[in-house]
């Protein structure tokens, strides 16, 4: 039986342009298929994730372009949809920055930072990223 | 617009952070612009043209090699060099020696080369401007 993890990530769009997404979020993803049970928090910058309708265009280099640029809110979609993966978002770190709820995409959970710890004893793993 | 010679140092090593993204969009700037370029490739920097980074496909996203197209920095630097030729520019792409033996990464994309520091001197006494972005 596979240990319930906590991933709190913090750090956000570090190199998702050259990885063409999140390497955490892709980590998890691949753990979960490999039989893992990890939910997610997004907190700090990284809850600009679950904001719909993100998206830079690819780079470009002279002749050289890139087409799969990343998307983070698809990602977090799949997590939810097809990952079977909780995301929450920590409500005051969306209001510091100004992000209304109603800009984030379908399935994120919403979680304050004062119950964020009381989540801790429900799983036997932490992980902050 | 005057032509210029533009020095970069660089540090962040490939898939570690946006600097080099930022980078890339700068320099890509400058050699459709024809000016010539100097590129002082430091520390993880140096396995930026490194020959043996391949693509790969991503099963996460559901993607063979091909869909996935996963950019290498090697042909990022491989395609600044053409665009610089193509505008009348030049581009001077300095890989650091100790970093690239240090990291097993001396094998380079053509055009390129290895060097010292003593190479940024050179590069920025002779530039119009220098920028560098480095780790932090």
């Amino acid at each position: 039986m596979a240990k319930k993890t906590l991933n709190i990530v913090e750090s956000a769009y570090r190199a998702v342009m050259e990885e063409q997404d999140d390497t955490i979020l892709w980590l998890l993803a691949a753990m979960q298929g490999a039989g893992g049970a990890h939910t997610v928090v997004l907190r700090g910058n990284a809850v600009n994730y679950a904001v719909a309708g993100q998206g830079a265009p690819g780079l470009t280099v002279g002749q050289w372009k890139q087409t799969q640029a990343p998307k983070m809110d698809r990602d977090v979609v799949d997590l939810v949809a097809n990952r079977k993966i909780p995301v929450f978002v920590i409500e005051e770190d969306l209001a510091e920055r100004g992000i209304e709820r109603r800009d984030l995409v379908a399935g994120v959970e919403f979680l304050s930072r004062r119950a964020l710890p009381v989540l801790f004893a429900e799983y036997e793993v932490v992980s902050h990223w | 617009m005057p032509h210029k010679t533009l020095t970069f140092a660089l540090m962040d090593p490939p898939y570690e952070s946006a600097n080099l993204t930022t980078a890339f969009r700068i320099l890509d700037a400058a050699a459709r612009r024809g000016h010539d370029i100097n590129v002082f490739a430091y520390e993880g920097a140096s396995a930026l043209a490194f020959t043996r980074q391949a693509p790969h496909p991503n099963p996460v996203h559901g993607k063979n090699v091909a869909e996935e197209n996963h950019p290498t920095t090697k042909d990022q630097v491989a395609a600044l060099l053409a665009e610089a030729a193509k505008n009348g520019g030049k581009v001077d792409w300095v890989n650091c020696g100790m970093c690239v033996d240090e990291r097993g990464v001396n094998e380079f994309v053509p055009g390129t080369r290895r060097g010292s520091p003593a190479d940024l001197q050179k590069f920025a006494d002779a530039s119009d401007n220098t920028l560098v972005i480095p780790t932090k």
